[in-house]
């Protein structure tokens, strides 16, 4: 798939976005309780700021020291029998991937939830080769049916109803009862508890890797990561680069930043803990183990202004937060990481080109920032994009560019910015209803389109300063 | 060699941080140590109590019991799953320990079938046609409810995860107050030169999910069912 999903234009996905009524009010009921769940399990701990405070510096430190972790990470893997693939591309870690599924003549394929291996397009990599690849995560096994990207880094089909769901399951799997989620629930499990003892390859993310001890940390709800690593006698885990932490000790800090910014759980109902390969007197778990550790565009962020974004632990707490999301719904965003944290990954990792709309899907109301267990500064991220796309790339929308250049010399000719502020009031008057514009010409037009636009007051300032003046005299 | 297209790799992120690659990190200070303070100072009877809270949070029942009376309340949990009668055990040193070689063969008795992971042949196959997995807890978490699991050769991966019901005994001195204390563990071991298991599985309830409009929908791919059987063994 790839990070970036869909070629439909920025205006139109938003469109799309607005007028999917159901969406958008699933994401806004959705984002109330994610959001009041991750409020009570600040509240409860009572000392979240520190617990925020340690996030941060857990994070830095290791993001200052990543190839010292990244090394003894490696050393321990091996250590207990597993093979590293260190990635700088996708196509690098797309290739690895494949010459394992073909040296093992694997058929079938199950997958745990896993956003790197979206963003790197292993599924179709896979499927070139021959492989049948299963999603096993409730949300993305129905998104796989239906052909259709996530919409949410934590519940990825968060845009679908029941009967959409329903309907899925009926016309690609024969499925014949009702929309009630359990049953729904019930078929899935039903169906995939027979894919997991056929598989050849259990494929996974990769939560956080511990680099003292070589562990690979999965963290989820349903059990389906363990069914992915306990049953196929290969593992294979694929993790971006940042996704280490020095020692256990940071490990359980972290997860809990996660879980309780994520949905307010103290803990998931799985946390699971794999280092290499099954030991000799153990009867489960894979025999051969590999790490595919990915960098696709990360390491260009390090030493930059923007190297704090590395540190995100994908909670989706600023996508919980975020008053723009709730409005148009994670596929706007045209990426597989939402939100703001994806309004500011995204063109770090693909590029301004095709994401330089992404800075803007926001309010700048710092909601994110606020809301980030790590406290990435995401809103100032954000500013800095827009100032980068503007000034440096010349990206910004044209009419902006040439509104900017007018407004500078009209504002630094005493005598034209005199006569229109004067004319101002009398140019738009076609436009004015009740002291509001409420479809403006020209530029107003994009401003318009969703809020309205004070009219230009009768007086400009100074002539109302000098009556003002003049009044107070007169008293 | 096992380790492919690291130097470059490595050599790459140390030039981006602006530096020579670090081949020595000292461990971090860090400014503040708010883990250490949940629960601090309680008493493991002030413990059970957080546990048995959260259990409700979780879906979990939560039964308590002393050493002599260990075979009864199995029996009357293993009653209220009303199931299937094929149940798999972790092994290990825990058995003797709390009689357990006893209560299971009272157990075949009434016409359970009852299997020790590891002591046969197939015990994967076995697991997934089991109703009843039986674990012991190696260290609980009193805040979050979670019992943590060394998986290893006595105490497969498969038991806590392929049965649709899932029972956890939990010794009471193994109940700490939160993850913390268990990950602490982990780390000194490490340091001593003891490697971690191959699988640590930290275990909070029965599986769920909230994919399908934010419901929530208890046992997806892991267990439907969970009880928690607490035993006084201070």
């Amino acid at each position: 798939m790839g990070i970036k999903i869909g070629d439909k234009p920025y205006a139109e996905r938003i469109q799309a976005g607005i007028d999917n009524s159901f969406m958008r009010q699933a994401v806004s009921s959705a984002q109330g309780r994610f959001r009041s769940g991750r409020l009570k399990a600040a509240e409860e701990l009572g000392d979240w700021e520190d617990w925020r405070t340690l996030g941060e510096e857990i994070r830095h430190h290791t993001m200052e020291n990543l190839d010292y972790y990244l090394h003894q990470l490696s050393e321990q893997v091996e250590k207990r029998g597993g093979t590293v693939f260190f990635a700088e591309t996708a196509e690098e870690a797309n290739a690895y991937v494949q010459e394992v599924a073909k040296k093992k003549q694997a058929r079938k394929v199950v997958k745990s939830k896993s956003m790197v291996t979206e963003e790197i397009g292993l599924n179709e990599a896979l499927q070139q080769s021959g492989c049948e690849v299963v999603e096993s995560d409730l949300g993305e096994w129905i998104l796989q049916l239906d052909e259709d990207p996530p919409s949410h880094i934590v519940t990825p089909a968060l845009h679908k109803n029941k009967e959409q769901i329903r309907e899925t399951f009926a016309n690609k799997k024969g499925y014949t009862k009702t929309d009630q989620p359990k049953e729904l629930a019930a078929f899935a499990r039903e169906q995939l508890r027979k894919d997991f003892p056929e598989a050849d390859l259990g494929v996974t993310g990769c939560n956080f890797a511990v680099a003292e001890s070589g562990a690979v940390t999965l963290v989820t709800n349903e059990g389906n990561a363990r069914m992915v690593t306990s049953l196929p006698d290969t593992h294979i885990a694929v993790m971006g680069m940042e996704r280490v932490v020095p020692t256990w000790e940071e490990l359980e800090v972290v997860v809990s930043l996660l879980t309780r910014a994520a949905v307010g759980q103290k803990l998931t109902s799985y946390i699971t803990a794999l280092t290499g390969t099954r030991l000799e007197d153990e009867t489960d778990g894979p025999e051969d183990f590999h790490l595919v550790i990915v960098d696709n565009g990360r390491s260009k962020i390090l030493g930059t202004e923007f190297q704090s974004a590395l540190h995100c632990i994908r909670c989706a707490a600023c996508i919980n937060a975020c008053p723009v999301y709730r409005h148009v719904g994670g596929h706007s965003y045209g990426s597989i990481y939402p939100g703001p944290i994806g309004a500011v990954l995204t063109p770090l990792l693909d590029g301004y080109e095709d994401h330089k709309d992404l800075p803007y899907a926001s309010t700048l109301c710092a909601a994110c920032t606020e809301a980030c267990p790590v406290k990435i500064p995401l809103h100032e991220h954000l500013i800095r994009h827009r100032e980068i796309i503007v000034e440096r790339e010349h990206m910004g929308a044209k009419s902006e560019e040439w509104m900017m250049k007018g407004f500078a010399k009209w504002a630094s000719t005493p005598a034209a910015y005199k006569l229109s502020t004067k004319m101002a009031r009398t140019a738009m008057k076609p436009w004015t209803k009740d002291e509001q514009i409420e479809k403006g010409p020209g530029p107003l037009k994009g401003w318009t389109e969703s809020r309205d636009f004070p009219a230009p007051a009768k007086k400009n300032f100074w002539e109302w300063y000098k009556q003002r003046e003049k009044r107070r005299g007169e008293a | 060699m096992t380790v492919h297209n690291r130097t470059s790799f490595l050599d790459r992120v140390a030039d981006n941080l602006g530096r020579e690659r670090r081949t020595d990190v000292k461990p971090p200070v860090y400014s503040v140590k708010p883990q250490d303070r949940v629960f601090q100072g309680a008493t493991q009877d002030e413990l059970i109590e957080k546990l048995e809270v959260q259990c409700q949070v979780i879906h979990t029942s939560f039964e308590r019991t002393v050493l002599a009376d260990l075979g009864d309340s199995l029996q009357n949990v293993l009653a209220s799953f009303e199931g299937s009668r094929k149940v798999i055990s972790a092994g290990g040193p825990r058995l003797d320990e709390f009689g357990m070689r006893g209560i299971y063969e009272a157990l075949g008795k009434e016409g359970f079938d009852l299997r020790v992971w590891n002591d046969q042949e197939g015990d994967v196959t076995f697991a997934e046609q089991a109703g009843v997995g039986i674990v012991f807890s190696d260290i609980t978490l009193a805040e979050s409810g979670t019992v943590t699991l060394f998986n290893d050769t006595h105490n497969g991966r498969s038991i806590s995860l392929l049965p649709e019901t899932f029972i956890a005994i939990i010794p009471k001195s193994t109940l700490v107050p939160r993850m913390t204390q268990a990950a602490r563990v982990i780390h000194e071991q490490e340091q001593q030169g003891n490697p971690v298991s191959s699988c640590v599985s930290f275990i909070t309830g029965p599986s769920n999910s909230a994919d399908i409009e934010m419901n929530l929908i208890v046992g997806v791919h892991g267990p439907v069912k969970a009880t928690y059987l607490l035993v006084e063994d201070l």
